[in-house]
């Protein structure tokens, strides 16, 4: 009953998962028409205190008051009923229905002898002019662009009555230009009394919209301040605990050629082309970032180095000779390192040992199997080995790769790729979901290969990242790959544009039919 | 009522896991043995006396569990690979339907040399039955639950067509049966008097290869590697499909050499109820031990030692011998949850 502007209080909330604290004793207000922005590194316990705000999760610990109700446990329906309303890094949405049944889904009586629509086609019409969030109410989910999903994502928030709501990392998935229009609609929605939980990793959003910063590690609440107070450097100070050094580039004379795509196109089974005659060249000592929202090709570009797929059209040429068999193992031995966009999917057998993970490439060569037989001395002392040099900790040759941490997955991931000396990386998201140490260990190794001779594909959709690390970059759009860009002078915004397809068009004209 | 990973399991919790389940199981089904007017207690001693309670007994147990170990392993190792073969049943048909082509006259050769041979035309036709829904899988993706499970009927048609036919022993008056296969093809008896056969020792020795290619080999690698985690297996370079279809040659070899065992041990000639669904029961060995080809060994005592125990239950107390279908499956059930406990627990909020 302090003051009746608080519409969220968050009191004492602990959670722990076995011996691990997940959220200890962490208390915070939200107060109405402003927003809040929850910030930590992967596993600071951000997701964690959601799902219990949400409902999904029951605290050990604490309460959860909205608009001074509290909240019984483990029950998402009282949390939407008082106001609450989420919208997921991944969307929710079926995509097979439209956006008015999916706005409605749920919120109808099941069984009904008629499906009357109008009342929930009115409102929704009210909603998104009240808003400014227009999307076709009979369009498919599937024919929307992932900003017009996201805007349905929030209708789909509003209609059930959210006056608090809560958003994970939704610029993730958006290009700087979406994610500007969406926090004019965020601003919007403030001035008419909704209050907004912001979830990012990104300091210079957060700077840009959030009035209140909290910030956790380790489970802990380490900082409560309103944004007037803050700056990127305290707050990333807060985020990582200390400073955490990042590795400069130095600028390096490219050497030879080692990768060349001169007008490369792949189709998919469907016989769409997903990759538009793409040339490309990698020499040694450079690293080439490849910008782009995710889906814009990166996935077929990154399966043909990768030996994956195979091209349609165009060639492919390793240190000048035409590659004419596109295996992952061909690739492997043709010394491409390759780091898998997801590594749980394609990186790992999560339920194999450390040891196993790390001979998944090379546990046919005599080193490691004769005569069919495993040589199991080899691969423990190879796993040894590497856990030493990387650094690897926790963990022995013989600990299961599911239960390690992002980080120390990755560099199993790293250990593998980069015993071989490669002399080409392609290293796809290689620091996505990784904190702030883990990602500059990830760099140094990168920088370190370049050094060797290597060249370095980065595919990375954080800019900072690939303005920092890389000598040269593309960006990626509808399959097609703009110019290499000397890193020197690009700027955010020019990224951004491209990435929303400005200056393809005409690239789009110009057929290269390399048949 | 929310279910939470452990961080760690102790041993003794793993170990009593599935002798309490057991015991659950026990209980559970206790209703059903009073339902059918026995006395409780006595009743599972007749159980228990008719699976391991005397020579004779542990012997039939031991017979009954031959075939049992060959169709859990095939299961095992195909379900390891995530190739979902129901087919042990057919596979164990073509087997024993080799082992009476070759084995009763066809080729004659010493003991030591017929034996050998019987097992090997019989896991080469059970694994080449295996290998046809194995290439419709790799090749044209057709779901080989289906086609394994439909190839059972073809296989059984097939013997039933032979044997009412062509391979109808005319010494058999009239019975739909082979003719028995030749002395030296026979496998010697372990112990005398009882049906023990070396079909066993057979299996044994199978259970002990395949774990040690499961756990020491290039290719146990690759087929735990393919089940685990097959994108993963594929962006690394591991050949997909060779190692789907060499699982499924090692499958369907080990669930026929169980109709080997059948034909030249326990019966000596092919009849239609060679196997009482032993391809199907496989499955559930291979659940039960967990698809780890040393507990495969364990899990058929166990489901072999319940079929028998259940018969001499019901002569005696004049309880349906049904209840060994209604026990097994129970005990899959509550050692699947047992198991599930030791890597989860409960909270009650």
């Amino acid at each position: 009953m302090a003051d009746t502007d608080t519409v969220l209080r968050v009191q004492n909330i602990t959670k722990t998962f076995g011996d691990l604290i997940a959220n200890d004793a962490i208390s915070f207000s939200l107060k109405k028409g402003k927003v809040l922005s929850l910030l930590g590194e992967n596993g600071a316990g951000k997701t964690t205190l959601m799902n219990i705000i949400f409902g999904h999760y029951s605290a050990d610990d604490g309460y959860i008051e909205i608009f001074g109700n509290r909240l019984s446990a483990s029950n998402p329906a009282e949390a939407i009923a008082l106001g609450v309303g989420m919208v997921h890094q991944h969307f929710t949405l079926a995509d097979n229905l439209t956006v008015l049944e999916n706005v409605i889904l749920g919120t109808e009586p099941l069984w009904k002898w008629k499906q009357d629509k109008s009342a929930g086609r009115r409102r929704l019409r009210e909603l998104s002019e009240e808003f400014g969030l227009h999307v076709d109410p009979d369009a498919d989910i599937k024919s929307l662009t992932v900003g017009e999903k996201q805007r349905v994502e929030i209708l789909k928030a509003l209609y059930r009555g959210a006056k608090i709501l809560i958003l994970d990392e939704p610029t993730a998935v958006l290009t700087p230009q979406e994610s500007d229009q969406l926090f004019d609609t965020l601003r919007d929605m403030l001035a008419r009394g909704l209050s907004v939980i912001f979830i990012s990793h990104k300091l210079g959003e957060v700077m840009a919209i959030a009035d209140d910063i909290v910030v956790l590690r380790h489970g802990k609440l380490v900082a409560n301040f309103p944004i007037a107070e803050a700056s990127r450097e305290i707050i990333a100070e807060k985020m990582v605990g200390e400073a955490v050094p990042q590795p400069e580039r130095q600028v390096m004379e490219k050497g030879a050629e080692l990768l060349c795509l001169d007008t490369v196109s792949v189709q998919d089974a469907a016989g769409q082309k997903i990759l538009k005659s793409v040339s490309f060249n990698l020499n040694q000592h450079q690293i080439i970032g490849i910008a782009g929202v995710s889906g814009n090709g990166q996935k077929p570009f990154s399966d043909l180095i990768s030996g994956m797929c195979k091209p349609t059209s165009g060639s492919v040429s390793l240190s000048g000779e035409i590659v004419s068999v596109f295996e992952p193992q061909k690739m492997v031995e043709s010394g491409i390192g390759r780091v898998p966009e997801d590594r749980h999917v394609q990186g790992v057998v999560g339920d194999f040992s450390v040891e196993e993970n790390m001979i998944l490439e090379s546990y046919m060569t005599p080193r490691f199997s004769k005569l069919g037989w495993l040589q199991r001395k080899n691969v423990s002392d190879h796993a040894k080995a590497l856990i030493k040099a990387f650094d690897i900790r926790g963990a022995g040759p013989e600990t299961i790769v599911r239960g390690l941490s992002g980080g120390n997955m990755q560099k199993v991931i790293l250990a593998r790729v980069l015993e071989n000396n490669p002399e080409i990386i392609l290293a796809n998201q290689p620091t996505r979901g990784l904190d702030v140490g883990a990602a500059t260990f990830v760099h140094e190794q990168l920088f370190e290969a370049r050094k060797g001779g290597a060249g370095v594909i980065l595919i990375s959709e954080d800019l900072e990242e690939l303005l920092a690390v890389s000598d040269q970059i593309a960006v990626m759009y509808h399959g097609q790959l703009s110019k290499l860009m000397p890193v020197e002078g690009v700027t955010q915004q020019q990224l951004g544009l491209l990435m929303s397809g400005e200056g393809f068009a005409t690239q789009k004209e110009t057929k290269h039919n390399a048949a | 009522m929310q279910l939470e990973p452990r961080t760690h399991t102790p041993l003794w919790m793993t170990i009593s896991a599935p002798i309490i389940a057991v015991f659950v199981v026990m209980i559970l089904c206790s209703g059903l043995i009073l339902w059918a007017g026995a006395p409780l207690l006595q009743s599972y001693v007749a159980l228990a006396k008719g699976a391991f309670g005397s020579k004779f007994a542990i012997a039939e147990t031991l017979v009954r569990a031959t075939p049992l170990i060959l169709t859990g392993l095939a299961a095992a190792v195909a379900f390891r690979a995530k190739l979902w073969n129901i087919g042990g049943e057919g596979q164990l048909y073509m087997g024993a339907l080799a082992a009476t082509y070759f084995g009763t006259g066809m080729i004659n050769l010493p003991a030591p040399l017929m034996i050998p041979f019987l097992f090997v035309v019989g896991a080469i036709a059970g694994g080449v039955l295996l290998l046809i829904p194995a290439l419709l899988k790799t090749r044209l993706n057709v779901d080989e639950v289906v086609t394994t499970l439909l190839l059972n009927f073809v296989i059984l048609l097939l013997a039933n067509y032979l044997l009412f036919g062509p391979w109808k022993d005319p010494m058999a008056m009239g019975w739909p049966q082979g003719a028995p296969i030749i002395d030296e093809g026979i496998l010697p008896k372990l112990v005398a008097k009882t049906r023990l056969h070396g079909g066993l020792i057979f299996a044994v020795l199978a259970s002990i290869s395949v774990w040690v290619v499961m756990t020491k080999t290039k290719w146990g690698l690759e087929i735990r590697a393919v089940g685990l985690n097959q994108e993963a297996a594929s962006f690394a370079g591991i050949p997909i499909n060779k190692t789907i279809i060499r699982t499924a040659l090692i499958s369907g070899g080990l669930a026929a050499c169980a109709g080997v065992t059948e034909v030249a041990g326990t019966k000596e000639y092919l009849t239609l109820d060679i196997s009482p669904g032993f391809g199907y029961t496989g499955i559930a060995v291979a659940m039960l031990a967990g698809l780890n080809p040393l507990g495969v060994i364990v899990a058929a005592l166990f489901i072999a030692g319940i079929y028998n125990g259940a018969d001499s239950m019901s002569r005696a107390m004049d309880v349906s011998n049904y209840i060994a279908d209604v026990i097994t499956a129970a005990s899959l059930l509550m050692v699947m949850l047992a198991v599930m406990l030791t890597r989860m627990r409960i909270r009650f909020s």
